[in-house]
């Protein structure tokens, strides 16, 4: 069993954000962490491994930097890490991004599962995990909160709906995106923190992929962004002051204004 | 490639500097400068003052023929034919681009059993729906239904695609996209026609701190999902007349690697999260499960959803189903109303785009009043019956 987890490296919320004072977009140097639902992606990945033997390989897309991502998730017990970094992958959208990833994993093959986080904080898309199932033409599903593998190369999920849950059963090789009740990341151990420290990572870029340059990064993209700015903020703040029942009937008296249905 | 610094433009001051994430921006000689370690991101083209930074095009390879997609698509989700709030909010802002490009406006329902839901579309604004049914599509499942989606765009050729960016959309519609190669762009807030006849596609992004402006210049249809209870819901229009095409998809198409086993619809006493005009969430303040109680006698009483922080669902006084926050579900209600809760940012990225937020704390220093349009600094356990009894009163 071969599981690779796809990880990215992201700024941290906490450190890209609106000044209340200001208004305006605090400009400050933003730390990078790994994205935090890909955690589960490698948690989910290595209790399979765990239960079913196998490997465990955490691959991602990025600046040279993102390699301290990868060395994070090998200190967790992860067997392999592959770093597909390439001047050529800047700017890529979901649809480069999903194309490359979908290269990687061919290359790196045989691959018996894919484990994507449901999303990415930075750009919130969600769109890399199907994306890579349509480029790697494999079944899929999405916000899996617990997968099984079944005799017969068959993997099993239950999977998070708007409405409730849903079970659904496909065959490997197959991609899943995953979501935090897949159960939370384990502690880094010390004896895989110190291989963490030394362990190779190999590093690819475009022509290891055998993909051209327009093919990736944001010549390969289809979307483009035109325009960044700060949202409106809400800086019309108003404290409601005076006993509970006098500010209860202030809220009341601003929601009917604001015809807030239900009130 | 690189963000293009304009020499004549730049002054030096070092705004882009400052901002960009990865330090890959210097000034050399009172002109930014560049390097190898830029992703592309472009936040610094904003934070340049004297609008002297613009990124490069994308020049990917056009779609074949792009002249041939006309008109604007929405995907109708629905539930056993039941057709999802979101649906309509999307014939709303999908008429308005439709008129303005003077196209039709065409939705897609596929399913089984669906004429009834075909002609709720009508009323709601479509000139024509596609109606794709089969026995084998009555339960949805992603790999039949994006199939059938890309077989009905590669014959018909929309221009535009709109779809719902709910659990289904965001399942289904990313592999669609990569199907037909074309362009998506998530979690719309805004979509307007340029111009220049392209879609202007607004999002938030890092958490809704930033908002982007999208196209997709050159692939066809070009897409965008869109968050349930952003755009208005255009009123029903029994005298609406519009034309109901079977399209039948092929066996292939129909099927499916994967096979859905069991579907579960959790009876919920308050409404959806995801769906629901008001929120109503509880964090660590409510000191106890128990306690939820209160959040949920207001959540009723003014028809609206509970929300929960990931304390409240790490203590297990709530299911995840109900977590708000970055790594829960992002809400952006009519009403926000948070109590007892702090307001850490993972948990404020996932509710900012509410129309009205108000929080109840008893600390007057909790960063969540820096989010709101209403702060009430008091104890929740006087407050909220208070409020509880208020809107009773009124109502009677
Ligand atoms: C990677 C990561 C992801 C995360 N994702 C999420 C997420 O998706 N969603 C999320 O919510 N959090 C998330 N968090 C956690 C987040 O950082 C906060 O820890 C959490 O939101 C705090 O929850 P809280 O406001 O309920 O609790 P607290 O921070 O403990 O706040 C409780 C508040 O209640 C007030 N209070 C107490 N008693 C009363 C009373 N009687 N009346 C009125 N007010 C009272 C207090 O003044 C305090 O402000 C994440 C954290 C990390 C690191
Ligand atoms: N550059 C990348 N490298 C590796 N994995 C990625 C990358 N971008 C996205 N992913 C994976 O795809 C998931 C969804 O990302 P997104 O579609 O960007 O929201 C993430 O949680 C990751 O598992």
């Amino acid at each position: 069993m071969h599981i690779v987890a796809c990880i990215k490296q992201v700024p941290d919320a906490k450190d890209v954000r609106i000044d209340p004072e200001t208004c305006t977009l605090v400009r400050q140097g933003v730390e990078s962490i790994v994205n935090p639902h890909d955690w589960y992606a490698v948690e989910a990945a290595l209790r399979l491994r765990d239960e079913y033997g196998g490997k465990v390989t955490v691959l991602t897309m990025g600046p040279p930097q993102a390699e301290e991502a990868l060395r994070e998730t090998l200190a967790l017990g992860v067997d392999e890490a592959v770093l597909l970094s390439d001047r050529a992958f800047a700017g890529a959208d979901t649809w480069a991004t999903s194309l490359t990833l979908a290269r990687a994993i061919i290359k790196l093959g045989p691959v018996d599962l894919v484990i994507c986080g449901k999303q990415a904080i930075d750009g919130d898309t969600a769109q890399v995990g199907p994306g890579l199932a349509a480029h790697l033409d494999q079944p899929y599903t999405t916000y899996a909160r617990r997968l099984e593998l079944q005799d017969g190369g068959l993997l099993l999920a239950e999977r998070l709906t708007d409405m409730g849950y849903e079970v659904v059963q496909m065959p490997l090789p197959a991609v899943v995106t995953v979501i935090r009740e897949i159960g939370d990341p384990r502690m880094p151990g010390l004896k895989h923190k110190m291989r963490a420290r030394k362990q190779e990572i190999p590093v690819m870029g475009a022509a290891d992929l055998e993909l051209n340059p327009e093919e990736v990064g944001l010549q390969g993209s289809f979307t483009q962004v035109v325009r960044v700015f700060s949202p409106p903020p809400r800086c019309d703040r108003e404290m409601l002051t005076g006993e509970p029942e006098e500010q209860a009937e202030k809220l009341i008296n601003r929601l009917k204004e604001a015809k807030v249905p239900g009130l | 490639m690189k963000p293009i610094v304009d020499k004549e433009k730049c002054t030096g001051c070092g705004d882009c500097v400052e901002i960009c994430p990865v330090e890959a921006i210097e000034v050399v000689d009172e002109i930014a400068q560049v390097n190898d370690d830029c992703t592309l991101c472009g936040l610094c083209v904003d934070a340049c003052p004297d609008e002297a930074i613009d990124m490069p095009e994308v020049i990917g390879p056009a779609t074949d023929d792009i002249e041939s997609y006309k008109g604007v698509w929405v995907v109708a989700e629905h539930h056993g034919g039941e057709v999802h709030s979101v649906s309509f909010e999307l014939l709303g802002a999908g008429r308005n681009l439709a008129d303005k490009l003077g196209v039709e406006l065409a939705a897609v329902i596929i399913g089984d059993q669906l004429q009834e839901a075909a002609e709720q579309l009508i009323g709601y604004g479509a000139d024509r729906v596609y109606l794709a049914e089969d026995p084998a599509l009555a339960l949805f499942n992603d790999e039949s239904h994006a199939n059938v989606l890309t077989e009905l765009i590669e014959q018909k050729r929309p221009a535009i695609l709109l779809a719902g960016a709910t659990a289904m959309g965001r399942s289904f519609i990313p592999r669609v996209a990569v199907a037909v190669g074309t362009g998506l762009t998530a979690d719309c807030t805004e979509l307007d026609i340029g111009e220049d006849g392209l879609l202007y596609q607004t999002r938030p992004a890092f958490g809704g701190n930033i908002m982007a402006t999208i196209l997709c210049p050159n692939r066809r249809p070009q897409m965008a999902t869109v968050r349930p209870m952003v755009m208005r819901k255009p009123d029903f229009d029994t005298q609406r007349q519009g034309v109901v095409e079977a399209f039948a998809p092929s066996a292939k198409a129909v099927a499916s690697r994967v096979q859905v086993l069991e579907t579960v619809t959790l009876a919920q006493e308050t409404a959806r999260l995801t769906e629901a005009d008001v929120v109503v969430t509880g964090g660590r303040g409510l000191q106890k499960a128990e306690n939820f109680k209160i959040i949920e006698e207001v959540a009723l009483l003014v028809d609206g959803a509970v929300g929960a922080t990931r304390s409240v669902v790490d203590e297990g006084w709530m299911p995840y189903s109900h977590q708000v926050g970055q790594t829960g579900k992002t809400v952006s209600p009519k009403l926000y109303l948070a109590c007892g809760v702090s307001g850490a940012i993972q948990h404020v990225v996932g509710m900012q785009g509410s129309e009205i937020i108000v929080a109840v704390n008893k600390d007057p220093d909790a960063p969540i009043f820096d989010v709101v349009n209403y702060g009430v600094v008091a104890d929740l356990f006087e407050f909220l019956p208070a409020l509880v009894k208020k809107i009773r009163e009124q109502r009677s």
